[in-house]
Formats: structure tokens, C-alpha cells, sequence
């Protein structure tokens, strides 16, 4: 698990290119910064300024090569490499407030933007005019909507947003693809909703797409599956399936938590903290320390937290699958408020944490 | 030179009504829940049999409802005091998740108004109910749109 802290600020947004030698991040700012891995240091190789406002979203596509950006001055930029420098394409998503996040589809014709302007952006490439189109998801979204992710098949794309529901959209564009065949969503235009108790953070499906799942603000993970599992810890931001039925999430309490996806039992249930700190050595602790903590906290435990023991000091605002895709990760990453970046080996992780199990 | 005669009753006009963008809440109120019944709960707390009080006042909580939450809060609070404080914590545990969220809502509810001995005995519950649900109780009666 290697902790490497890029900037003090932090990283609003991260993606990583095809071959994970390149990250491209916001650090809080209107730039996107692209840096290069060199063994074990990071360099900054190129600074993508062309954003009026903060850059909300990036996502790099892995084949085409072509990094799409978004952010709260209402414009998305599509960015292509020519030679050593990326060269940024204006696209106009005709929204009247900030773009929250962006996602490039599978196939990587089409991208989806999600605006505080209460409706989604499906933007495509038109050959004859060389410009880029874009569609408007608005009904019946009525808030913000706040993560997106599209299923394999190119056309499904969930959403989940600050109305408090999580659904399901069908964003095909005719002019760019076929039909697609039916799904457990639904064999025609299918139309799914969930709903929930909080704004819906992060939304996920499965690498089948048979299976979605969504962290909501009031401290629930819910799946397409009925129940809903409400969590101990704080809100979960952002969610992510590493296998068909383990899912890994993570939010303001700073560390990657596992859950398991049960479809035979209809539910999910908490799997395992992944971040668990070296204990100690346990020290005596002397009286003068267990009067101060009687006075500090009314208990004279001998726990001194003093900080934070997770790798993160801040939450964690995003998670990416780096190697092995959704269906056998082995790697995956986190960014968050604190301006690092923590790369998660899964197979440490089970040896490292006796009882986890990812099935 | 020319004096403003006309009305102003158009400052007392709320345009916020009016913004065809506002977001309306499809939240059903009315809900006639009835709160949990106080003779039974009563009857409960004089036999001594307090867990069965506990459960029975968690039972139909009045959600949305304005005066049906006062009686039940007031209810929940004669209960709670009539535990004695080692057997609170055999009380959280016989309880499932949605019963620790809920218990953890009518405790804040309790916070709000305090009186006289209440909040040392909220405080106790809090506690036990906080090792009980975790943070995120906390959370979900902060974000709860269905106030008890």
C-alpha cells in the first residue's frame, strides 16, 4: 500500500491513462496536471489549463486516447494528444450550472456529463459537421446529479443524484449506434429507479452489468437488490465492485471499506475495514495521562488516538480500478481531500487482513 | 414631484411560489401512523417488564405527524427513564438496526427539549446506542427526512 502525496490541496478529480504510467488530476484548481511515473517518483509532464472555473471531472479513454474534462464553468473540453501536447476541443453542453462529473462510455463514442442544472449531457462526435452534439437527459431527474456509470452494453447509464434516487437510464443514440438487446434491466427502453435517504455519492455496476450499487450521504450502500445495508461509519463518497460480488467504498472516515454482494441471500453486508493500521507497542499508561483523559473525553481508556491511523488524513473523494478491470481487481486506487494518492494491492490486503475475505 | 400612490402589495407576493423549477417534495404527509399505544406501554413499565416496554414503544413510530410526536416523545422518555442504567445496555442489544436508528432519533428528539432529569439518562442511552450503531446512526438521524 503505497502512500504518495502529490500537492497539499485537494485532488478534486483523478484518471489514469491505458497503461497506468500516467495520472491526470485537479488539484483544486482550473488545471488539469498530467504527471509521469518514474520508477517511484511522479513528474509533472503537461498542465491542461483551459478551464474558467474548478475541473469537477476527468476521465481518460483508455483506446482513443482522449481525456474529457468538465467542470463549474458550465463547458466540457474533449483533448486529444498531437504530438507532445494535448490540444483541447470546446464542447457546448447548453447547461445553465456546473458539470459534477463525466464518464466516457465503453466504447468510447459517446461521454456522459451530470450538471447541477438537473439533467444529464450525452455528448457524441458528429463527423460532418467536426463538432461535438450533445442530448439532454432532464426527466424526471429534479436535483443535482452527482455520479455516473455507464453499463458495458455502451447504452445503459446510471445515475445517481441529490434527489435521493439512484436510476437508470437509457442514453442510445441512433445516430451513433444500434439497438442494443435486452438486459436485466429491462428489455426495451428500460427505466429504473431506486430510491434512498440521502444524496446518492457514488453509483457503480458490476463488471456484467447485471448488478448495480450506490453509497448514499446517510451512511447506507444499497444494490438493486431490495435491501439496503446501513453502515456505521460516516457517509461513503465514492464506490467501486472489484469482483462480481465484493464491492470496496470509501468516504469521509478516510478508509477503504470492503462489503459483499450476496445475490442468493438478496443483500449486501459489511465485509471488512482495509486499512488497518500496525498496532502499536501498548504502552503503560501513567495516572497523570488517565487524569487528563478523564478530563478530555469522561473516560480513562487507554486508547490515545492521537491522529488518524488510516494511509489517508482526509477523506477520500474517489476510487479507481487500476488492474484486472471491475470482475478480478488486483489493484485499485484512492484520492482524496488530503491530496494523496493511495495505490491498494487486493492480494496484500486478504493476507495482510486475516478474516477478509473477497469472494 | 410625483409621489409612488399605487400599492405595494406586490413586495408580499412569494415568487418563489411562482419558479416553475422549484423542487416540490413527494413526500405523502398525513400519514396516519398512529403512535404506539400508551396503555399498553404503561401497563408495560408498571409490570416491570421494560424490555417489552421498549419494543412496544418503538413500534408505529408517528412519522411527520405534530402532535402524535409529542405524545410519543414524551412516551419514549418515560420509558427510557425507567430503566435502570446497568440494563440499558442488554436493552440496545436486544434491539436490530432499524430499532437503534430509531431509538437514536427520539433520543436527539429528547435532546431538543430537556427537562429536569432527562438529559443524564439520554445521555447514558446515547452512549450505549452510539457503541450499538456507529457514526452512522448519527448520520442517518441528521439526514432522515422522516422526522419521529
Amino acid at each position: 500500500m503505497a502512500y504518495h502525496s502529490f500537492l497539499l490541496e485537494p485532488i478534486s478529480c483523478h484518471s489514469w491513462n491505458k497503461d497506468r504510467t500516467q495520472i491526470a488530476l485537479c488539484p483544486n484548481n482550473h488545471d488539469v496536471h498530467i504527471y509521469k511515473k518514474d520508477g517511484t517518483k511522479w513528474t509533472k509532464i503537461h498542465e491542461l489549463k483551459e478551464h474558467n472555473g474548478q475541473v469537477t471531472g476527468i476521465d481518460w479513454a483508455p483506446e482513443s486516447n482522449r481525456i474529457v474534462t468538465c467542470g463549474t464553468d458550465r463547458n466540457a473540453y474533449v483533448w486529444s494528444l498531437k504530438g507532445e501536447v494535448w490540444k483541447p476541443t470546446l464542447v457546448i453542453l447548453r447547461i445553465n450550472r456546473a458539470a459534477r462529473c463525466v464518464s466516457w462510455s465503453p466504447k468510447e463514442n459517446k461521454f456522459a456529463v451530470g450538471s447541477g442544472s438537473r439533467l444529464i449531457s450525452i455528448c457524441y462526435f458528429e463527423q460532418e459537421n467536426d463538432w461535438w452534439v450533445c442530448k439532454h437527459i432532464k426527466k424526471p431527474i429534479r436535483s443535482t446529479v452527482l455520479s455516473l456509470d455507464w453499463h458495458p452494453n455502451n447504452v445503459l447509464l446510471a445515475a445517481g443524484s441529490c434527489d435521493f434516487k439512484c436510476r437508470v437510464f437509457s442514453a442510445y443514440i441512433k445516430e451513433v449506434e444500434e439497438k442494443p438487446g435486452p438486459t436485466v434491466w429491462g428489455s426495451k427502453m428500460p427505466f429504473g429507479e431506486g430510491a434512498g435517504g440521502g444524496w446518492v455519492h457514488g453509483v457503480c455496476f458490476s463488471h456484467s452489468g447485471n448488478r448495480l450499487a450506490w453509497t448514499s450521504h446517510d451512511s447506507t450502500v444499497q444494490s438493486d437488490l431490495s435491501v439496503s445495508l446501513s453502515s456505521e461509519t460516516l457517509p461513503l463518497l465514492c464506490v467501486s465492485f472489484i469482483t462480481e460480488n465484493s464491492l470496496v467504498a470509501a468516504g469521509h472516515d478516510c478508509y477503504p471499506v470492503l462489503f459483499v454482494y450476496d445475490g442468493t441471500k438478496g443483500s449486501v453486508t459489511f465485509g471488512g475495514k482495509l486499512d488497518v493500521p500496525k498496532q502499536t507497542s501498548q504502552r503503560g499508561i501513567s495516572a497523570r495521562e488517565r487524569f487528563q483523559n478523564l478530563d478530555r473525553r469522561a473516560t480513562s481508556s487507554e486508547t490515545t488516538e492521537q491522529g488518524l491511523e488510516s494511509l489517508h488524513k482526509n477523506s477520500i473523494s474517489q476510487i479507481s480500478v487500476l488492474e484486472g478491470g471491475k470482475s478480478k481487481c488486483s489493484t485499485f486506487c484512492t484520492t482524496g481531500m488530503d491530496g494523496g494518492m493511495v495505490t491498494w494491492d487486493v492480494k496484500s490486503l486478504e493476507s495482510d487482513l486475516k478474516d477478509l475475505k473477497i469472494v | 414631484m410625483s409621489k409612488n400612490n399605487d400599492s405595494n402589495q406586490f413586495r408580499k407576493v412569494d415568487v418563489d411560489e411562482y419558479d416553475e423549477n422549484k423542487f416540490v417534495d413527494d413526500e405523502d404527509n398525513g400519514e396516519s401512523q398512529v403512535g404506539p399505544d400508551e396503555a399498553e406501554v404503561d401497563s408495560l413499565i408498571r409490570q416491570g417488564n421494560l424490555m417489552e416496554a421498549l419494543q412496544a414503544v418503538l413500534k408505529n413510530p408517528p412519522i411527520n405527524t405534530k402532535n402524535q410526536n409529542d405524545r410519543a416523545e414524551a412516551l419514549m422518555l418515560k420509558v427510557l427513564s425507567a430503566f435502570k442504567s446497568s440494563d440499558i445496555e442488554k436493552a440496545v442489544q436486544s434491539l436490530d438496526k432499524n430499532g437503534v436508528d430509531l431509538l437514536m432519533k427520539y433520543i436527539y428528539k429528547g435532546f431538543e427539549k430537556p427537562s429536569e432529569n432527562s438529559s443524564a439518562t439520554l445521555l447514558q442511552w446515547h452512549e450505549k446506542a452510539l457503541s450499538a450503531g456507529g457514526v452512522g446512526s448519527i448520520v442517518r438521524v441528521l439526514t432522515a427526512r422522516k422526522t419521529v
